[in-house]
């Protein structure tokens, strides 16, 4: 099955977004966050809590001067090392009990915190690359089942409630977990600690609630001779510090959008793209697998309308991660299956649109999203509308398949909801394994005219955006219908300019670092 | 004829079909489990047609029964918002008439809730199936906050904006996050002194009318519904008011 496009549209549209993306570049390596010293931070072992549950890595960046923290945290968290002599998570623990303040070591030479740091910022890249080579042994040893690698979410609020879910999920045939989000962490500037019971739609993303899960998906991957891929969200205002207890953690893959926080979340734009490129290269480094998040363009508009648009997104998605040095196979790229099933032919727009991407991004793992906007509370239809979104994804070769659930627009997913919907999943995709090889679409017809328009589309949104810019075409709604000033926005005062000095060491190393 | 019970293939029958999960290696006792409390729940000539392991620890059942129990329906009340029937030109024309302005009206998903389909389908220009959101009807001036409005936001927006009517919406009930932050924008606008002086509705899946009462509102709106049955509520209460207090 082959869609017949023009390869030179398809080179212009990657040429658009690498010329969109330029720019933007240039704002961000003239930039840091709050949110990124937070992870210098925590690459280095500061962790843990103090007065008011407040964690480390915030107590220490509240505590610098505006003068400080524009040279980068790694400086004056260095001058601190050299002068106590201790180890980063003792000194952490120091300045939260207030026995220490990083204000008095201002006098400590520049090169003495350097010194002093090297082998915290070696340990901690090779504690990475342990994780990563660890999961490569495993994926080795306890081989994945062919894609569509079917993915489930649990989202209890309870991380021991969402374990059970999730052992039960990776039984019933599940090969990837992901750990919904409490609803609103994506809005606090900072990551709370330790094992969570309470959430709201989700559970809270914390490093002992990754370490949790990961050892149970651990040992069900053992049991079942399948190695089991977790998942979460760096996305929100702390995108790169989860990102960077992901890659402790041994997280396979992150939610991460370049755009998504700015047009849904209305996140600081300008917070969003620095963030994104600091937690893309930690996900680079640590071989973990982005999701873009195309979806939502699809959720809160027309679907049909929006396929250039999804389009777009992901030509842009694509430049951004390239920017921050993610290879296509880790480049997990967004698209949904949301087209009203009233619509005469939906099912053969979903085809093209599928198809397209499959195309378009060959080596990319595309993560394909299930029916939500039009799933209600009839769960017979839901059922089958959701087999609809599974035979499109076999046929296509889609890789990361979120099951849909028939009890979607419910409740967050009962055990038994989730089964019933991976069941589902393997019933189709067994029965129509090769179905996408055995098929060719009508030149000219339906499915290829509808892929044709979609990326004619596609490239007229990019040159309009390339035309006036990034930011500027995101503040006049040229995507999603949605308007961001360039410094409205939450956690904008988070996003401050650097010192010509400034220093992160991690990013030095990261870098044209390749594993 | 007011007493109804569920209708299978015969009156009164009583045929229900019900699914569950329960926490046991799948047996033959297990299925026998499943058929016993089928029977404490009340139901009689129950079946179990389907009982299976779906993980270790956990077996999964279908089953089909009766019940004796029914319902005088005569004696139901549920009050509806959506009697009042327009379409968008109706609409616009009645405020026109009757209120002789534009209604301003604001909509935003309250507390941490980010899922914005159900305001977005009322709202924006687009609509929801077919039927234009209300951003497009010339008798509305509206305003879409969009996700996660802090109570005290949305209720200093309307103040700000006098606005004549608030759309809460709320999609994740998880825990009864909904009804907690329903409750908290009503007495919000009690405490401001706003509460009379605005219509003040909810919506959401799991939204009910009478829900809504309950909880202080002046409507409730829940799944399926069409922007044109929230504008014509709306319009209608306004100038009903006028008419009160004139």
């Amino acid at each position: 099955m082959e869609l017949r496009i023009d390869p030179s549209t398809v080179d212009r549209c990657r040429a658009l977004a690498r010329a969109i993306v330029s720019p933007v570049s240039d704002f961000i390596a003239a930039h840091s966050t709050v949110a990124v010293e937070r992870s210098v931070l925590r690459l280095l072992g500061v962790d843990g809590v103090g007065a008011d549950e407040i964690p480390v890595p915030n107590l220490i960046l509240d505590g610098l001067s505006a003068q400080d923290r524009s040279r980068g945290v790694a400086v004056a968290f260095g001058r601190g090392l050299a002068e106590t002599g201790l180890a980063p998570a003792a000194l952490g623990a120091a300045i939260a009990a207030g026995t220490v303040r990083l204000a008095d070591f201002a006098d400590v030479p520049e090169a003495a915190a350097r010194g002093v740091l090297a082998p915290f910022v070696a340990a901690s890249l090779a504690r990475i690359r342990e994780r990563r080579a660890e999961r490569e042994e495993r994926l080795e040893r306890l081989p994945q089942l062919p894609p569509p690698l079917l993915y489930v979410i649990v989202a209890s609020g309870n991380i021991y409630e969402d374990r059970t879910a999730a052992v039960a999920a990776a039984e019933a045939g599940a090969q990837i977990i992901a750990v919904i989000r409490s609803t609103g962490q994506s809005l606090l500037d900072f990551v709370p600690f330790g094992p969570t019971t309470e959430g709201f739609g989700g559970t809270y993303a914390t490093q002992e609630n990754f370490r949790i899960m990961r050892e149970a998906l651990d040992e069900a991957g053992e049991r079942e001779g399948r190695y089991i891929m977790l998942t979460n969200y760096a996305s929100g205002l702390c995108m790169p510090e989860i990102a960077t207890m992901a890659a402790i953690e041994r997280l396979d893959m992150l939610l991460n959008d370049s755009m998504y926080g700015i047009l849904f979340r209305d996140i600081n734009m300008k917070r969003t793209f620095v963030d994104q490129h600091f937690s893309r290269m930690l996900n680079a480094y640590s071989g973990i697998i982005i999701n873009t998040g195309e979806d939502n363009y699809l959720t809160t508009a027309d679907a049909v309308e929006q396929a250039p648009a999804v389009l777009a997104s992901q030509f842009i998605n694509e430049a951004f991660a390239h920017r921050a040095g993610m290879p296509d196979r880790q480049i997990g790229l967004g698209d949904a299956y949301e087209i009203s099933p009233d619509l005469e032919d939906g099912f053969l727009y979903q085809v093209a649109q599928a198809q397209l991407t499959r195309q378009i991004f060959p080596n990319a793992p595309l993560k394909y999203m299930p029916p939500t906007k039009h799933m209600t509370g009839d769960i017979f239809k839901g059922h089958l509308i959701d087999a609809m979104f599974n035979l499109t994804s076999v046929m296509t070769k889609q890789t990361i398949h979120l099951c849909g659930m028939l009890t979607e627009a419910i409740h967050t997913p009962f055990l038994g909801d989730r089964v019933l919907a991976i069941e589902n999943a393997q019933y189709v995709m067994n029965t129509a394994r090769h179905f996408g090889d055995e098929i060719q679409i009508k030149p000219d017809g339906i499915i290829e005219r509808r892929a044709q328009g979609v990326l004619t589309g596609c490239d007229a949104l990019l040159e309009r955006v390339a035309e006036i810019g990034l930011m500027s075409a995101i503040e006049a709604a040229l995507f999603a219908d949605v308007k961001r000033p360039p410094d409205g926005g939450r956690g904008f005062d988070g996003v401050f300019e650097r010192a010509p000095e400034y220093w992160n060491p991690f990013e030095d190393a990261l870098q044209g670092a390749t594993v | 004829m007011s007493r109804i019970r569920p209708y299978g293939d015969a009156t009164d029958d009583g045929k229900v079909q019900l699914s569950f999960t329960l926490p046991v290696e799948w047996s033959e006792a297990a299925d026998e489990a499943a058929r016993q409390l089928v029977g404490k729940m009340g139901f009689t000539d129950v079946q179990v047609v389907e009982g299976r392991r779906i993980a270790k620890d956990f077996s999964f059942f279908v089953v089909y029964a009766s019940t004796a129990q029914s319902i005088d329906f005569a004696t139901i009340k549920a009050p509806s918002a959506k009697e009042h029937a327009m379409s968008m030109d109706e609409v616009d024309a009645y405020v026109q008439e009757s209120l002789g302005r534009k209604i301003r009206i604001a909509g935003a998903c309250i507390g941490t809730d980010a899922h914005t389909v159900g305001i977005d389908a009322i709202l924006n220009m687009k609509g929801y199936k077919g039927d234009y959101g209300l951003e497009r009807y010339h008798s509305f001036e509206t305003f879409n906050l969009g996700s996660q409005i802090a109570v005290e936001d949305f209720v200093k927006f309307a103040k700000e904006h006098e606005v004549d009517a608030l759309l809460a919406s709320q999609v994740v009930t998880q825990k009864g996050s909904d009804v907690k932050n329903f409750t908290a924008l009503a007495e919000l606008l009690e405490a401001e002194g706003l509460r009379d002086r605005v219509v003040l509705i909810c919506g959401g899946p799991r939204v009910t009318n009478l829900m809504a009462s309950e909880l202080g509102y002046d409507a409730g709106f829940g799944r399926g519904t069409l922007p044109s049955e929230v504008a014509a509520f709306v319009a209608v209460t306004l100038a009903n008011r006028r008419v009160a207090t004139h």
